[in-house]
């Protein structure tokens, strides 16, 4: 097999050309317009830009638009190239949304590998007072990229989930745009190569928030940074476009909003969020780069800028972002309980609001970020009732889990461990929010290692937990193999215990003074011996992640064969054959006939045809399915 | 309802158990300002609140983990129930009244904390990368340390040379951003209450040596206080001395150590008439033009294995002529 019918080969040799070219057109302009012919931000960063539009064009998914343009045609459908090996699929352009699904997770999990070993390089670093292998610059920029890295690998895992589940979900052969979901995939890739470029380029010392002014000093890094985060972005929007458009018109027959499974509804809130927040931390950090490079002064205060205004801005999105991390992971345990517990999800609909409400809500709170930045004092207290108000939507999932687990008849494999590992943990990081929330005790709290161990609660009990719960649950459905439980085990009962001592540790030298974001700490605060086990504890938790990892290479190829609904689940995509067929439910239509979650009440959620699978397919595509109209970009 | 009793009572051991044990391992640093009594009552409010919680959701989790598991064998449902509508309307309901009355307290603790003493002090900050200043109007005096007297408020009065800084001593609590621009003057009232030394801990990352952006905070007797007052006001008559207390002042230590360690910036120690390679290749000896050239145009001659852009280019504007000369006076004396 040539390596060049690889779509990811040939983006990154068009990166690399596009680069080139794009350098030479920034020295092109400048000598045009009478600059020095080099000057290195400006051209690196029409560089970067252009290489990373390269890519794109290079992996193939712009093909089909550039063939229109010209006025070609192309098929509706591109099936795989048969002379390729099945593994070859993934590193090409697919509109298929379960192989864009599963590029997003396997993405999202070697990005998060990346990301925890900066955290480790780090975190040895900190293991004791002093500096000593680190420069104080390396680790500002190290703990900054673990920080967006980490980012980048739950949007990417959120991407996964969604992408992956909403369409077998609501019984639809696809997602409504189905060229528009590779790019979006796509467009991560060289995004989140720039992210990683910074660190060659001097890196950036401003954590991932990148406040100005001094983001605006940092060295070129920084600007890699920016155009990484921009287009990291711009997949959240397209991604969460597509998302919102295929959840309202592609349900199944029957299936009426409160007969979604309840995954759909945090999947749909979280696209809500990222369709119309996001573009805010994309001008945040574009008027930064522009600063930069054309030296207008949005946040320069001798030129009339105000530093203040970038915060808002930033966390105008990156607040209701946290939203987008944990509303889909706090979706995954709603829909994992009931097949668990073997009975209804307590209070459906209420759950299904607390997410609507929880997104909506996080569009009022952002300035909670800012109680100590200086901002216009009046703000602070209504800030903090709007900010107070996040949990009541958040305690009704809390009760409602609990209401659910009631008088069950739980059993406990691999995924459940992490769906109620995930309940505890996000317990935690939602009871710590409080705090923070009241303006007075976060004068104390702002800043320090107290809200490093709260935000690590949350999004390890939002996201991480869950997305481990949900590859070990729908695993089989992607390879119609399973993971292996033992190991599965090992991971939960290793990360668990290494991540509570993580996070007390971290709070506990954080209230005692530990401010966050230090490279080094005064040996005086007597913080030495908890950093050593804070440390001792992040690299168990890595040693779980990479036992998982192992399992999860081995079982692709050696897992025990599960092609049937193994966990007797009631939703439509169990009633699929494993792995799921390439156009889902072309050959298996169905109707919904029930609640979803109604164990032990009625026979099933969804009839399937019974001539299923075996007949011809009744339609090319645009089936009964949609009940609304056919799927098309 | 024997469930529910025995996981009430469940609940209450474990909240009492979790409230005492936070209670007595000491969660907060000594308590060192007025400022800080609102809050670590606010705090301790929190703290059993979230024991309840806590105590309350994980009680109910554990005890259906294990009295409701799956026996083996059994592959039947469990109880058939869908929800309880005034069940849920009422965990809406409370956490809302609670939320709203903890929105309401906490504003109370803040405007407490944002008490306004008429006769406070007067003591102006100015943050640079990554030193502290602290100018005394009333007394005319500038100091690296900002001494206090003990239980008399200080209105700390701060602003930014460069980039966004925050003012934090987390005996006293309260801390506060310190920002860039003429028109961002940022306050911050604290009324130290506990004699001793503590420090101030920049708590923005603010680039590199964020880490070490700390000065030394003390709080003193009245009586000592005015001692440090008058011994400050003093102005020597060698420059030597004058230089080595703009050094402190000016921020200059944070960078450029005396004894030959390099922390930023070259060590001052044994550097004056010595022969330095400059980032271009080229050599010039340190003589009085280049440590003056060096003060007001930093980045003019950067020497070999240092970074420009780092100095604030500010000095010009700060330091005198004669200033700098004792500044100068004070690096000849290193040897």
């Amino acid at each position: 097999m040539r390596i060049l019918s690889l779509g990811i080969v040939r983006g990154f040799i068009a990166q690399i050309i596009g680069t080139a070219v794009g350098m030479g057109l920034a020295v092109l302009i400048r000598i045009l317009i009478g600059l020095d012919a080099w000057s290195a931000e400006p051209v690196a960063v029409v560089g970067a830009l252009v290489g990373a539009i390269a890519f794109l064009f290079g992996t193939g998914v712009m093909s089909d638009w550039t063939q229109w343009a010209l006025g070609h045609d192309t098929p509706e459908h591109h099936e795989p190239d048969p002379r390729l090996p099945g593994w070859a699929h993934y590193f090409n352009v697919s509109t298929d949304h379960k192989i864009i699904g599963i590029q997003y997770g396997v993405t999202s999990v070697i990005v998060l590998m990346l990301a925890g070993l900066f955290a480790l390089i780090f975190r040895a670093e900190l293991a004791e007072s002093g500096m000593q292998f680190l420069t104080p610059q390396l680790y500002n920029t190290l703990m900054g990229l673990h920080g967006i890295v980490m980012i980048a690998s739950i949007l990417l895992g959120v991407g996964a989930m969604s992408n992956y589940l909403v369409p077998l979900l609501i019984g639809a052969s696809d997602m409504a745009f189905p060229r528009l979901n590779a790019l979006a995939y796509w467009v991560n890739v060289p995004g989140a190569l720039l992210v990683v470029s910074s660190l060659a380029l001097g890196g950036f010392d401003t954590g991932w928030t990148g406040y100005p002014p001094l983001s605006v000093r940092a060295p070129l890094g920084m600007q890699m940074f920016f155009l990484g985060v921009y287009l990291v972005g711009l997949s959240s929007i397209l991604g969460s476009i597509n998302l919102v458009v295929t959840t309202v018109r592609m349900r199944a027959p029957g299936m009426s909003w409160f007969r979604m499974p309840i995954f759909v509804w945090a999947a749909f809130a979280t696209a809500l969020i990222g369709m119309t927040a996001t573009q805010l931390i994309g001008l945040s950090f574009m008027m930064v780069m522009i600063q930069r490079l054309l030296g207008l002064g949005f946040f320069d205060p001798e030129k009339g800028g105000n530093v203040i205004l970038f915060q808002h801005l930033f966390w105008f999105y990156s607040h209701p972002a946290v939203y987008v991390f944990i509303l889909p992971g706090l979706g995954i345990i709603s829909e994992l309980l009931p097949v668990f517990v073997r009975k209804p999800l307590f209070g459906y609909k209420w759950i299904a609001m607390s997410s609507m409400g929880i997104a909506l809500v996080g569009f009022l709170v952002w300035a909670h970020h800012m109680f100590t930045s200086g901002m216009e004092e009046y703000l602070r207290v209504p800030f903090m009732y709007s900010t107070m108000l996040v949990a009541v939507p958040t305690g009704v999932k809390f009760f409602s889990w609990v209401g659910t687990l009631w008088r069950g008849k739980i059993e406990y494999p691999t995924p459940m461990l992490f769906v109620l590992g995930a309940i505890v943990v996000f317990l935690f990081g939602g009871l710590t929010g409080p705090p923070n929330g009241t303006v007075a005790t976060d004068l104390h709290l702002h800043d320090t290692y107290w809200i490093v161990g709260h935000f690590h609660n949350t999004m390890f009990g939002g996201f991480v937990y869950p997305f481990f719960a949900a590859i070990y649950y729908w695993f089989p459905k992607m390879t119609g193999r399973r993971m292996n439980e033992r190991l599965g085990k090992i991971h939960f009962w290793l990360m668990t215990p290494s991540f509570w001592v993580m996070t007390f540790g971290q709070m506990r030298v954080g209230l005692l003074g530990m401010r966050r974001r230090i490279a080094d700490y005064d040996p005086a605060q007597g913080f030495d011996s908890t950093h050593l086990v804070i440390t001792i504890a992040a690299f168990l938790i890595a040693l779980s992640v990479l036992i998982f990892v192992i399992n999860l290479i081995n079982s692709i190829r050696r897992g025990e064969a599960a092609t049937e609904n193994i966990w007797h689940s009631r939703s439509p995509e169990w009633q699929l054959p494993s792995p799921a067929p390439a156009h889902n439910y072309a050959d298996y239509p169905f109707e919904v006939i029930a609640e979803p979650y109604d164990y032990g009440a009625s026979p099933a959620y969804v009839s399937i045809d019974p001539n299923a699978g075996k007949g011809p397919a009744p339609a090319p595509h645009g089936r009964p399915l949609a009940p609304h109209g056919a799927a098309g970009d | 309802m024997k469930h529910f009793a025995v996981v009430g009572i469940l609940v209450l051991i474990v909240t009492i158990l979790v409230n005492l044990l936070l209670g007595s391992i000491g969660l907060l640093p000594v308590q060192a300002s007025a400022q800080a009594v609102p809050i670590d009552n606010l705090f301790g409010l929190h703290i059993k609140v979230i024991s309840f919680l806590f105590a309350l959701i994980v009680v109910f989790l554990l005890y259906s983990i294990v009295v409701f598991r799956r026996r083996p064998g059994d592959t039947g449902y469990g109880d058939h129930f869908e929800g309880h509508t005034g069940l849920e309307i009422a965990w809406t309901i409370i956490p809302l009244g609670i939320v709203l009355y903890f929105a309401y307290i906490g504003a109370q603790a803040l405007a407490e904390t944002r008490r306004v003493d008429p006769q406070a002090m007067q003591v102006k900050v100015t943050a640079s990368q990554w030193a502290w200043k602290f100018e005394y109007p009333d007394y005319g005096i500038t100091s690296d340390t900002l001494n206090l007297p003990v239980n008399r408020q200080v209105l700390l009065v701060m602003s930014s040379t460069d980039v966004i800084h925050s003012f934090w001593v987390p005996e006293f609590r309260v801390k506060q951003d310190v920002l860039p621009g003429a028109d961002m003057v940022k306050e911050l009232r604290i009324t130290p209450t506990l004699l001793g030394s503590y420090k101030v801990r920049c708590a923005e990352l603010c680039g590199t040596s964020h880490a070490y952006m700390e000065s030394p905070v003390v709080v003193l007797e009245q009586t000592a206080f005015d001692a440090w007052v008058k011994d400050q006001s003093k102005v020597s008559d060698d420059p030597v001395v004058r230089g080595q207390k703009l050094a402190t002042q000016s921020g200059c230590a944070g960078c450029h150590s005396i004894d030959g360690k390099v922390i930023v910036g070259p060590s001052w120690k044994g550097i004056y008439g010595e022969q330095v390679t400059l980032a271009d290749g080229s050599s010039v000896a340190v003589d009085d033009t280049y440590l003056h050239t060096a003060i007001v145009d930093p980045n003019a001659q950067i020497v070999k294995g240092f970074n420009p852009n780092i100095m604030p280019p500010t000095y010009a504007k700060v330091l005198t002529d004669a200033q700098i000369s004792d500044l100068i006076a004070y690096i000849k004396s290193l040897k």
